[in-house]
């Protein structure tokens, strides 16, 4: 990197540059939008509109985050591993994903693949004629049972367990051949090495990166409004769509999400603080 | 039992006549060694003539191509996922670039496996790794992380973390080759006082006066074959090869 002095590798900048003032021009910009909420009881009225949607994107990202990072560790021990079924599984799914909008997928997921999952799921009633109970429940089933909620996050989850897979599978290689040496040669088996040397070391490293994915699954979370789940976004276009107020209601709405991904950023970097030290 | 009754021990490990090719690199061509309790035996070579391929494959961390392992008398099933982690627990390693675990303190990176492996409790594998920390001069450690060591004392948790599964045989890659010429000492009298305390160990190293200081038995190789073998006295300063006796000359 050059420095703006020309120097190669640039000196640490300056305390005066390293302080967040970017957080300082944020929290001015919300000490106005809380002065606005004080004293405007149509700002106010807005707001209440979009905390009824705030547990949905909450909900949404909350269960989505831990199923896609277990997904995505499932596909990044495929990714690196040595066996050709789980290799190429695991790179069909990751290259499969990263090359669809995800706005697709949550299409595709819905539309397409959950009919297709409870027309099989019927079948397999018809199968299990032997087992009355099983087989009505099975039957019984219409693809409306599937809530919309559930429908999306499936998709986020099968979305993001891609990005995951590859932020860990780039952790995984990029650790010293010696760990995985180290640990084998002292008994561990190949599972055991993974628990308790390569991916604790992994997470460390990948820990902004992670951050990053879930900051992003958060934001995604948003595109749950276009099945028409009444998150924080879709609460925000049904106002507009009922009073043509876009202003107040999108400056709210940046307001949320902006407080959300900020708290999410500051968290990771106190996580990241705490790995420093010893992190590889 | 008269004393001339008794067999003679088995070798705690042996090689028989591996091969491993690396493309068209024969980077072990036919070498079998076996190696006696309480012996130390230390291979030395010139740079590729296959010492630390042949140190690797005495525990699977290099598979060979053909040829036996065998420890205690019996053979290794190198298609046996158990047996080879089972092989590798009674078989110590201490690599050339320490490879100590730096998201765990000291005492943790000594205490892992006899805790995953063995199943020890956590308090239990805490003495047992403060005993074996004691025994390298690093009581004091305990509680440092790997990166708050210098590189001698790296490697020497690193020794105190394969003997506390206390290994049949322990096997060095170049020990002392990554550390700086006043830090080898250190080491080295660690590597002694082991020798003293009649540990089995295998030593790849470039340095033959300690080769001939602790070795009971030299193995001298070059391009995937032993060339000579046999006590420092004979295989230093008498080579019978011309190739050993360049190497040795040098």
């Amino acid at each position: 990197m050059i420095g703006p002095d020309g120097a190669l590798v640039p000196e640490r900048p300056s305390a005066l540059a390293r302080a967040p003032w970017w957080l300082l021009a944020l929290a001015f910009a919300g000490v106005l939008l809380g002065w606005r909420l004080a004293t405007d009881a149509l700002w106010r009225d807005i707001a209440g509109r979009l905390l009824d949607g705030l547990g949905v994107t909450l909900l949404v990202t909350a269960v989505g985050f831990p199923l896609a990072l277990a997904l995505g560790l499932c596909a990044a021990l495929g990714l690196v591993s040595a066996r050709p079924i789980p290799r190429q599984l695991a790179t069909l799914y990751v290259q499969v994903v990263r090359g669809l909008p995800v706005l697709v997928q949550i299409f595709l997921v819905a539309f397409v693949v959950t009919p297709l999952g409870v027309e099989a799921l019927r079948a397999l009633g018809g199968a299990l004629a032997f087992w009355p109970a099983a087989s009505e429940t099975l039957a019984g089933l219409r693809s409306s049972d599937v809530p919309m909620g559930a429908r999306v996050v499936a998709a986020l989850v099968f979305a993001y367990g891609a990005f995951i897979a590859e932020t860990l599978r780039g952790g995984l290689t990029s650790l010293p051949r010696g760990q995985a040496e180290a640990a084998r040669a002292l008994g561990l088996s190949r599972f055991q090495a993974l628990r308790h040397v390569l991916l604790p070391q992994t997470f460390r490293r990948v820990l902004p990166n992670l951050g990053n994915d879930l900051i992003c699954l958060l934001k995604d979370s948003a595109l749950v409004s276009v099945l028409g789940v009444r998150d924080i976004t879709q609460e925000a276009r049904l106002y507009q769509s009922a009073t043509f107020r876009y202003a107040e209601s999108l400056a709210l709405l940046a307001f949320f999400y902006l407080a959300l991904t900020l708290l999410i950023a500051l968290a990771v970097r106190a996580l990241e603080n705490r790995y420093r030290r010893h992190a590889a | 039992m008269p004393p001339d009754a008794a067999p003679p021990p088995a070798p705690v490990i042996e090689a028989r006549s591996l091969l491993k090719r690396f493309g068209v690199l024969a980077a072990l061509d036919g070498v079998s060694l076996a190696v006696h309790p309480g012996t130390v035996t230390a291979i030395l070579g010139p740079s590729g003539s296959g010492k630390s391929t042949l140190l690797r494959c005495l525990n699977f961390l290099v598979a060979p191509d053909a040829g036996e392992i065998l420890r205690d008398g019996r053979e290794v099933d190198p298609s046996d996922e158990r047996a080879l982690d089972a092989h590798r627990a009674r078989v110590g390693m201490v690599f050339q670039q320490f490879n100590l675990f730096p998201h765990l303190r000291v005492w943790e990176n000594v205490a892992l496996a006899p805790r995953v492996v063995r199943r020890l409790a956590r308090e239990t594998a805490r003495e047992l790794a403060a005993r074996h920390l004691a025994r390298v001069g690093l009581a004091d450690k305990l509680d440092a992380h790997p990166d708050e060591l210098s590189g001698g004392q790296q490697q020497r948790a690193a020794i105190a973390r394969a003997l506390a599964m206390e290994p049949a045989v322990l096997l060095f890659d170049e020990p002392t080759s990554a550390l700086d010429r006043e830090l080898t000492g250190e080491v080295l009298a660690v590597i002694r006082q082991l020798a003293a305390d009649r540990a089995t160990m295998v030593v790849v190293t470039h340095d033959v006066a300690f080769a001939r200081a602790v070795a009971h038995e030299i193995v001298f190789m070059d391009a995937g074959k032993i060339v000579e073998q046999g006590p420092p006295a004979q295989v230093i300063d008498a080579p019978l090869t011309g190739r050993a006796r360049r190497f040795f000359q040098s």
